[in-house]
């Protein structure tokens, strides 16, 4: 997925849906993100474009809600439940998904291998 | 380079059968300065005079230990032309020594003789303007009003200006010989002859001959002369002097025995001047000249092709053949030496490592050697004086005293690093005395022995080369230009110049505002959810 400023990201992307785990007073989904508009995108190590400043998936924990939905590490979030994730601070992506009144969030993620797999059936059609 | 010690006036001379005789200068009094020459005579570039002298000269300047002891007492008439365009080899050049030395001398005789007329013509010629009307005709002069008499103070005082002027651009002894005649002070000196010229006939012709009676424009007249004579003189400092202070070229100068360099950044001069300030500094920039530092090399060079002998199997040809038989011989050693399987680069770097090792060695018990001298004295105070024990000694017999204690390391040392022929007992001795005498320490008196300093440093007997020629394909007196290249010799090596233009340095400016310096963090937060 390359990025040009100023024109629209087009990239294929894939629905996951999380249940958030009940953990005392906490509801977590089980993964870390890194990025945003007010970091330094040099330093992601998940991005292909060293200028990218998305939201990434720096960690997934075993076993946890966002690893059963199959969110991988690596991944870049584009939308979390309709909310915009392309152009965020770090801090505003973290508050639209820990939202303590919602129990599922519904995210559109990318990753390269998506691209790859639609191109290759693609061309075998 | 200081703007005090450029050149002086009168010592540039014509090459010896060729240049013209037009060497007018402001000098004076030649005779009176020809004593100072004598003392500075250690930063003129001279020969000796009396006809015998070069063939000993010569001998001297090659190095040998000969009895220069009255060195001091022949030098004292300075000839001149020593640096010259070389045409023979040196033994022709020096018999033509013999024979031009006694024209030499009339030549400069005739310089110093045309320069001073032309100085006292210059210099009395408003005097002369303002008196022949009063002697020619001084009933029908009219009389000298307040303005004019005013007009005689400023003549006086300008005249005393520009004789201090002339004093201090031309009054200067000479720092070296060049061969050819100075382009600039000719042209100044044939400006100055015209000019006064020029205004001689005017005068005659319209004050002279009708015998005008308007003193006061006879003496604005004089006036004018003199105001012109120093706008000359001016014309004459930013030709001479000014003009060569801006860095313009870079001249690279490499003795060809042993490599080593200096650069030097100069203005725009004719070949023959930078030569001269090339060969003032050598002396002070250079590392005296060591011939026994170069036979190492000679040797290695004779063992290369030593040891192969070229043997002609089909027997000797036709004439037509032998040349191509030298040089197919000449193919075959050279061959031959190149597959040959050498192992000199392994003698010489084990000679070196070996000869480094002894070197040091030698030193260090020569700095032992010489601190332990040196504690075995002490200075004397000024109380102490006073009730004068015995055995007070003066620096030279303290020298004395403690130099056998460190004369055998220091005479080893010198003779490992082959300098012993630069220093003598005497010299050392001298040298002693005077550290002992502006209480210096033992590493300050060895400073001298352990590095090999530029010539200045030695003895004037040392100074081996004071006999320049100068070889160049453009003319001498042209001026330097990118690339030109042209050789000092002197008997014992040569120094090689070469000159590059100085770029032209485009400048830009770049206004950085100081409210412009801000810093943001970097950062990289992971925030788990």
């Amino acid at each position: 997925m390359s990025f040009m400023p100023g024109q629209p990201v087009s990239t294929v992307v894939q629905r996951i849906e999380i249940h958030k785990l009940r953990d005392g007073d906490n509801l977590i989904l089980g993964f870390s993100i890194g990025g945003g508009i007010d970091q330094d995108p040099s330093q992601n190590l998940f991005s292909e474009d060293k200028t990218d400043k998305g939201i990434y998936v720096t960690r997934v924990s075993k076993g946890g809600p966002a690893e059963v939905a199959g969110l991988r590490m690596g991944d870049r979030i584009m939308q979390v439940n309709g909310w915009d994730m392309t152009m965020v601070t770090h801090d505003q992506a973290r508050k639209k998904l820990t939202k303590k009144n919602e129990d599922v969030v519904r995210l559109l993620v990318t990753r390269k291998t998506l691209e790859d797999a639609v191109r290759q059936s693609m061309m075998q059609h | 380079m200081d703007t005090e010690s450029t050149y002086s006036g009168y010592s540039y001379y014509s090459g010896r059968s060729r240049g013209s005789h037009r060497h007018g200068e402001h000098s004076r009094d030649r005779h009176k300065s020809r004593s100072k020459e004598s003392s500075r005579s250690e930063k003129s570039v001279t020969i000796n005079a009396s006809p015998a002298e070069p063939l000993l000269g010569e001998q001297s300047v090659r190095g040998e230990e000969v009895q220069d002891d009255n060195w001091g007492e022949t030098t004292t008439a300075v000839t001149g032309t020593s640096e010259h365009s070389l045409s023979q080899e040196d033994i022709v050049r020096i018999s033509k020594d013999l024979d031009d030395s006694v024209g030499l001398d009339c030549k400069r005789y005739l310089n110093v003789a045309l320069s001073v007329i032309l100085g006292l013509v210059v210099l009395l010629t408003p005097l002369a303007f303002l008196i022949l009307p009063h002697l020619l005709w001084p009933d029908r002069l009219r009389a000298c009003g307040t303005a004019c008499e005013g007009l005689f103070i400023s003549v006086a005082f300008k005249l005393l200006i520009l004789l201090l002027a002339v004093w201090a651009l031309f009054f200067r002894p000479p720092r070296a010989g060049l061969p050819r005649i100075f382009v600039f002070r000719a042209l100044l000196a044939t400006l100055v002859l015209l000019f006064v010229l020029s205004y001689w006939l005017f005068y005659g012709i319209r004050i002279l001959d009708s015998q005008d009676e308007d003193y006061q424009g006879i003496v604005q007249y004089a006036v004018s002369l003199v105001d012109a004579l120093l706008f000359i003189h001016y014309l004459a400092i930013v030709l001479l002097e000014l003009r060569q202070l801006q860095p313009f070229f870079s001249l690279c100068v490499t003795r060809s025995t042993d490599g080593a360099t200096q650069h030097y950044n100069l203005g725009q001069l004719s070949i023959q001047r930078a030569a001269v300030v090339i060969l003032e500094n050598y002396y002070k920039d250079f590392p005296v000249h060591n011939p026994a530092m170069l036979t190492a090399s000679k040797s290695r060079t004779a063992k290369h092709l030593a040891g192969l002998k070229v043997y002609n199997v089909d027997g000797p040809g036709g004439n037509n053949a032998a040349a191509g038989i030298a040089q197919s011989q000449s193919r075959a050693m050279i061959a031959a030496a190149a597959r040959r399987r050498d192992s000199s680069h392994n003698e010489l770097y084990y000679e070196e490592a070996e000869h480094q090792r002894r070197v040091r060695k030698r030193r260090a018990r020569l700095v032992v050697a010489v601190e332990e001298a040196f504690t075995h004295i002490c200075r004397m105070q000024e109380e102490e004086q006073k009730k004068a024990s015995g055995d007070v000694m003066d620096p030279r017999e303290a020298a004395q005293a403690i130099f056998p204690s460190m004369a055998r390391a220091l005479q080893k040392y010198l003779r490992t690093t082959r300098q012993q022929h630069l220093h003598s007992m005497e010299s050392i001795q001298q040298h002693l005395a005077f550290c002992i005498t502006n209480n210096m320490t033992p590493k300050a008196f060895l400073e001298s022995y352990l590095t090999t300093g530029p010539t200045l440093q030695y003895g004037k007997d040392r100074w081996l080369a004071r006999q320049w020629t100068l070889i160049s394909e453009a003319s001498v007196t042209s001026g330097l230009k990118d690339g030109t290249i042209f050789l000092l010799k002197c008997i014992d090596f040569s120094l090689v110049v070469t000159t590059k233009k100085i770029p032209y340095i485009q400048l830009a400016e770049e206004f950085i505002d100081p409210k412009s310096h801000k810093f943001v963090l970097r950062l990289q937060s992971e925030t788990s959810v």
